[in-house]
């Protein structure tokens, strides 16, 4: 099932046995298992309601926020299982960016930045803090765009520049593992375009977990790709051979697009 | 094609076979619509109108008495005030300890007021699925339902009597507190309902403590909203009169000590009605609040207004 968990071991990130369970009892990830390798892309796909985005949250503890909710399993970060740490270590180490951009609309640009450090209380000294936001919104090849307009508020910003900000946010903590949801279903072609590009980028440096609808997209840019059906992980592999070779019967229907 | 025309054919030649039915029945549906939409723009209308008559009856007899010892002195006693109005003269004086009064009132009640109303707020919203948050939401509407004298009399007896022993500043303060708690806990819930439930989650996915959460982002997306809210409850409690009476009754004099009687604007309203040669100044009075109250009203508005995230 899970042909990826057999191969060398480069992981970062290793989920073990993972069930998660509502209130009403009805399981939305079944006993999931899989290693996640080192500044690599992996895509999570599958149809609505499948549990990937409960996965992806689950990574950073995000789905917590749901109420009664259950979880069994563990999810180690090297040799620490995040469900024994505290949720400002873990959130500083497994960053994430959601559907719709989200930056705080009552900040500027630059608090935005550096919202993290600020919202948890870490005091920096000037220079680190121009330093952190001019590295991160850099990467996010914002910088140019921006930096003229450091200390207004963001309103002016396109969706897609917003959704780089948001991206830069993350960054400025400098975490192993940035998980994405659906980062550009809110987003046009071009700006999708750009937000791509970038990912791509990232990887040199970040882990990236992505979930997506779009199955193009992970085509287009992932290294490993998930298939999750019922909260089943149905199927792990490197994104070419699961797009060319797919193992399982209910992979080749969902690629070829007979459900979703 | 053909069909269709013949069969349109045949239906109109029934209706004009009916003809005066019909036209008859369509007629009448004209008229009674042309006269529902008469009456309604006619009561419209005297509903305006009464804004304005009430607005240009008020100035009318008291612009004259608004002039720079309206805002700087107090009134003047009964006997100076016959003697001015027999000679032809304004009523010297004003009500500055009325609207000194007022104001120091309506800080004191919103200095309490403020900080429980918008936790008990923050807490609704936080909870609303919580059978505890429902029933704090509902004893807040029904206290907003409670006669203001009844408020009074509480107040009277929870603080007039045991606590300042006397009319006191403190004592009218709490009950309009108590007045304003309900408006502000609706207000804060409302309003940070607009902000949208991912700026929390952008706020949490950084490892934000829960209470910087409510504090940082939360309570600043919603600002407008909260700010609209409160000017609206101080508007709402300015021009009460009766639960005063029962707690801070009335001081001719400029007051700041809490636990001393002080005056407010409707208070002085209904002391100058008691007295025929003070009739002049009702007019004055009214007018001040009633433009204060706009001002304020319009002030929430335009602040409410400004509400985009």
């Amino acid at each position: 099932m899970t042909e990826m968990n057999d191969k060398k071991d480069d992981s970062i990130l290793s989920i073990e046995h993972l069930s998660i369970r509502y209130s009403d009892d009805k399981l939305a990830v079944k006993d999931v298992s899989a290693k996640v390798k080192k500044k690599t892309i992996t895509a999570i796909m599958g149809p609505s309601g499948c549990g990937k985005t409960t996965l992806l949250r689950a990574i950073n503890r995000m789905h917590e926020l749901y109420p009664d909710i259950h979880t069994e399993g563990k999810i180690m970060l090297g040799d620490e299982n995040i469900y024994d740490m505290s949720t400002i270590n873990l959130r500083r180490r497994i960053g994430m960016v959601f559907q719709r951009p989200n930056p705080f609309p009552t900040m500027s640009i630059y608090d935005n930045v550096i919202a993290g450090y600020k919202l948890n209380g870490i005091h920096l000294k000037r220079s680190e803090r121009d330093e952190i936001v001019e590295r991160s919104l850099k990467n996010v090849a914002l910088w140019d765009e921006v930096k003229d307009s450091l200390h207004s508020r963001g309103n002016f910003l396109s969706g897609g520049q917003q959704q780089r900000l948001c991206v830069a946010r993350t960054l400025a903590f400098k975490p192993k593992i940035i998980l994405l949801d659906e980062p550009t279903s809110a987003l046009d072609p071009i700006s999708t375009a750009k937000i791509e590009d970038l990912l791509v980028e990232l990887k040199q440096e970040y882990t990236i977990i992505l979930v997506t609808h779009n199955m193009s997209q992970a085509a287009r840019i992932s290294d490993n790709a998930m298939f999750m059906y019922l909260g089943e992980l149905v199927e792990y592999d490197s994104t070419k051979d699961m797009f060319t070779n797919p193992r399982d019967p209910r992979t080749e229907a969902y690629l070829t697009g007979k459900f979703g | 094609m053909d069909q269709t025309t013949t069969l349109n054919k045949k239906y109109i030649s029934t209706l004009s076979d009916k003809d005066d039915i019909g036209n008859l029945l369509i007629r009448s549906r004209k008229l009674k619509d042309r006269l529902f939409k008469i009456a309604a723009m006619f009561f419209s209308f005297i509903t305006i109108a009464m804004v304005f008559l009430i607005i240009g009856s008020l100035l009318a007899k008291g612009l004259k008495q608004i002039n720079w010892a309206f805002f700087t002195q107090v009134a003047p006693d009964t006997f100076s005030a016959m003697m001015a109005k027999s000679s032809g003269q304004v009523i010297p004086g004003g009500i500055v300890n009325g609207i000194l009064g007022s104001i120091y009132l309506v800080a004191l009640a919103s200095a309490m007021a403020v900080p429980f109303g918008i936790l008990i707020g923050v807490y609704i919203y936080e909870n609303s699925k919580k059978r505890y948050a429902a029933i704090i939401r509902d004893i807040a509407d029904i206290l907003q339902g409670v006669p203001s004298i009844v408020i009074g009399i509480i107040a009277y007896i929870w603080i007039v009597v045991p606590l300042t022993k006397g009319y006191s500043v403190f004592a009218g303060s709490v009950a309009l507190a108590i007045m304003m708690l309900p408006l502000i806990v609706r207000s804060t819930e409302e309003s940070l309902k607009m902000v949208p439930e991912t700026l929390k989650e952008a706020a949490i996915a950084l490892g934000t403590p829960y209470y910087k959460v409510i504090l940082r982002v939360l309570i600043p997306s919603s600002f407008s909203g909260l700010m609209g809210g409160i000017l609206l409850a101080i508007s709402r409690v300015l021009g009460e009169t009766a639960p005063l009476m029962l707690t801070t009754l009335g001081n001719p004099q400029v007051n700041w000590h809490i636990e001393k009687p002080v005056s407010a604007v409707p208070l002085l309203i209904w002391q100058f009605y008691n007295d025929p040669n003070m009739v002049d100044l009702i007019w004055s009075s009214a007018v001040f609040l009633m433009g204060f109250v706009l001002i304020l009203n319009l002030a929430s508005r335009w602040i409410c207004a400004k509400k985009k995230i």
